[in-house]
């Protein structure tokens, strides 16, 4: 991106003032450099984020931003439905409600090494990843309504998990307002035998070793302490999210001239908050986030099952899962008057700061844990919440380093065979059903993650925590 | 990437920033969409490793061209997924908005297809069906993986 197209802030904050039909500013947060390799499309998806119907405040882009569907992936805009805001099923994603969760294993990494060959077999073992995986369950309607209503807790309903664990997950565990009746008998189809499975592409489970402790404080909060072993699980709600998706993206850009939206690219598609088809959208979103919080416990379930073989002593607690393509109805304040506002977070991590009502009280002092990841070669870091977040940018921070060059290019430019052994080379055990996904996920397909959290962290969008570093890595 | 057939028709892929564009050429719009098709089963796995063991049909309908290409495109995703297939032939037949067609394809069998990633959906970026100034027909868009 031209940085002469932007108004320099400070070293991390970039501004587009309003012009054209834009209705608020655009604000960037990103370093210079992070600026100058950012898609020119960015840009473009912001300018056109920021003209849409009841947004308030500024339309944002996170640092690692980068070009998505109608919203910049690292995009984050609050809509008021009492001034005729809008839901934008772009503005969510395809995978509703991806995200990490991060496992404590109460081990140290170097008891993980004599039996790692054996963690990695047991872990690819246990838990389906790929393409044409299926999970342990074949759903039936009725599960398929509960899982849709009742998310975490309905597998933990099933012995999938203990109580704990809802604690430490984003809305307990259980996403409101969800509309089972909503999701289509499509969506369904393509998740009865899908829960509890990794998926491909950027998905992933990771042992890793906690390598930096930036905050003690936080960190002890936490749990998190200097070279001991954590998980982390990364992925979303699976073929019944991007049903959805597909299906009221459609419909949001059939009826948009019905609702008198202009639409700049048809992927900006939205409705009226309080519209049928807003209502409706927001109904299946919901119970698509359910669906995800669901599969991500019993994958939880999974590790945990794969651990118990290979290390009977270790006891895996849930640090904190969050989600980061979502839109959630929250409070916060605008030209200090109090608002209840859809917050659509597209590839962007809530991150509340301390003393925010809806933290377990265990993290209400340290603020929300704000789980970025990286790629199988490079670092994954842990973050919180700042007090200065809600004001920045409606309590919202980055949520992965974004890739840096296609897939195409990747695949042509690496071998997978060999990056598994540059990999071992460098102690990290991969494990995957296809070399020529390995290549597509290349390290160096990815931009410089630490980059990321930098300027995050001198935006005032989250603080550094911990960094972790790769032991194991299953990949779709 | 790229598959030629004796027809001229062929089928390719176009980079996109975090995903994949996939894009079919040919002598009728209905071949252009039988290409783009097979661009997307490369999007997993080189098509001629796909045996035909199992037909299956398809039947979409939407308003104009290019919703119809996603409409298609949506439906082999729906079927690859709920069906746990992939396919490597196609015989589409337009008929004003709606598409009729058959689809060959067999189980997804990890060892030998390898399949790379996981088709999420078909989107409107880069989404284009018409004739190029050759006068063959292109059918394309990017995919959400």
């Amino acid at each position: 991106m031209d940085p002469s197209l932007l108004r320099q802030i400070t070293d991390s904050e970039w501004r587009i003032e309003p012009h054209g039909k834009m209705r608020v500013p655009a604000v960037l947060f990103a370093t210079a450099p992070l600026i100058a390799a950012m898609d020119a499309k960015v840009y473009e998806q912001i300018v056109n984020v920021a003209s849409l119907p009841g947004i308030q405040r500024a339309a944002f882009a996170m640092p690692d931003a980068h070009w998505g569907y109608g919203f910049p992936i690292g995009g984050v805009a609050a809509f008021d439905p009492d001034d005729a805001g809008v839901v934008s099923a772009g503005g969510v994603g395809f995978d509703i409600s991806c995200g990490v969760r991060l496992l404590l294993t109460g081990l140290e990494a170097s008891a993980l090494a004599p039996v790692r060959h054996a963690l990695a077999d047991a872990l690819f073992h246990h838990v389906p990843a790929g393409v044409g995986s299926r999970g342990l369950i074949d759903l039936s309607d009725s599960q398929l309504d509960d899982m849709l209503g009742q998310g975490a807790a309905w597998a933990l309903s099933l012995g999938y998990g203990v109580p704990a664990d809802l604690d430490r997950t984003e809305e307990r565990g259980v996403m409101a307002g969800a509309r089972p009746d909503c999701v289509s008998d499509f969506a369904r189809n393509r998740q009865r035998r899908e829960m509890g499975t990794l998926g491909s592409g950027n998905h992933y489970l990771e042992v890793q070793r906690v390598a930096e402790i930036f905050s003690p404080s936080p960190a002890a909060a936490f749990g998190l302490r200097l070279h001991d072993a954590v998980v982390s699980i990364h992925c979303g709600s699976r073929g019944l999210g991007h049903q959805i998706g597909t299906e009221f993206l459609r419909d949001m850009v059939a009826l948009a001239p019905s609702f008198g939206i202009d639409l700049p690219d048809r992927e900006l598609a939205c409705a009226p908050i309080r519209s049928p088809l807003g209502e409706s959208y927001l109904g299946a979103m919901r119970a698509a986030i359910n669906c995800a919080l669901a599969n991500r416990q019993i994958i939880t379930h999974l590790v945990r099952r794969a651990f118990a073989e290979v290390l009977p002593h270790a006891e895996l607690a849930v640090l904190y899962d969050v989600s980061h393509n979502t839109c959630k109805l929250e409070p916060h304040s605008v030209d200090g008057r109090p608002k209840q506002l859809f917050i659509h977070r597209k590839g962007a991590t809530r991150a509340f700061g301390p003393g925010h009502p809806s933290l377990p009280e265990s993290l209400r002092s340290t603020g929300q844990p704000v789980l970025i990841g990286g790629t199988m070669g490079t670092s994954s870091y842990v973050l919180a919440g700042t007090p200065d977040s809600e004001r920045v940018s409606f309590s919202s921070s980055c949520h992965g380093a974004g890739r840096l060059m296609s897939r195409h290019q990747a695949s042509k430019t690496w071998s997978g065979r060999q990056l598994v052994d540059q990999l071992a080379a460098h102690g990290i055990l991969i494990r995957s059903p296809s070399t020529r996904g390995i290549a597509e996920e290349a390290p160096g397909a990815y931009k410089d993650v630490t980059a990321v959290v930098e300027a995050a962290e001198s935006a005032g969008l989250s603080r550094r925590v911990a960094r972790l570093e790769p032991l194991i890595c299953i990949k779709g | 990437m790229t598959q030629v057939e004796d027809s001229g028709a062929r089928w390719e892929h176009f980079p996109h920033g975090a995903d994949i564009g996939i894009r079919g050429i040919g002598p009728s719009q209905a071949q252009a969409f039988e290409q783009t098709a097979l661009a997307l089963t490369a999007v997993l796995t080189d098509p001629s490793l796909v045996l035909p063991r199992r037909r299956i049909a398809i039947h979409c309908e939407a308003a104009g061209p290019e919703a119809l290409l996603v409409q298609w495109l949506n439906s082999l995703v729906y079927e690859m997924a709920v069906r746990r297939m992939i396919f490597g032939r196609f015989e589409v037949h337009l008929a004003g908005s709606a598409l009729d067609a058959e689809a060959w394809g067999e189980q997804v069998d990890v060892p030998r297809h390898q399949p790379a990633v996981e088709v999420k959906g078909a989107t409107y970026t880069s989404l284009f069906v018409g004739r190029s100034p050759n006068g063959a027909w292109v059918a394309q868009c990017v995919v959400d993986v």
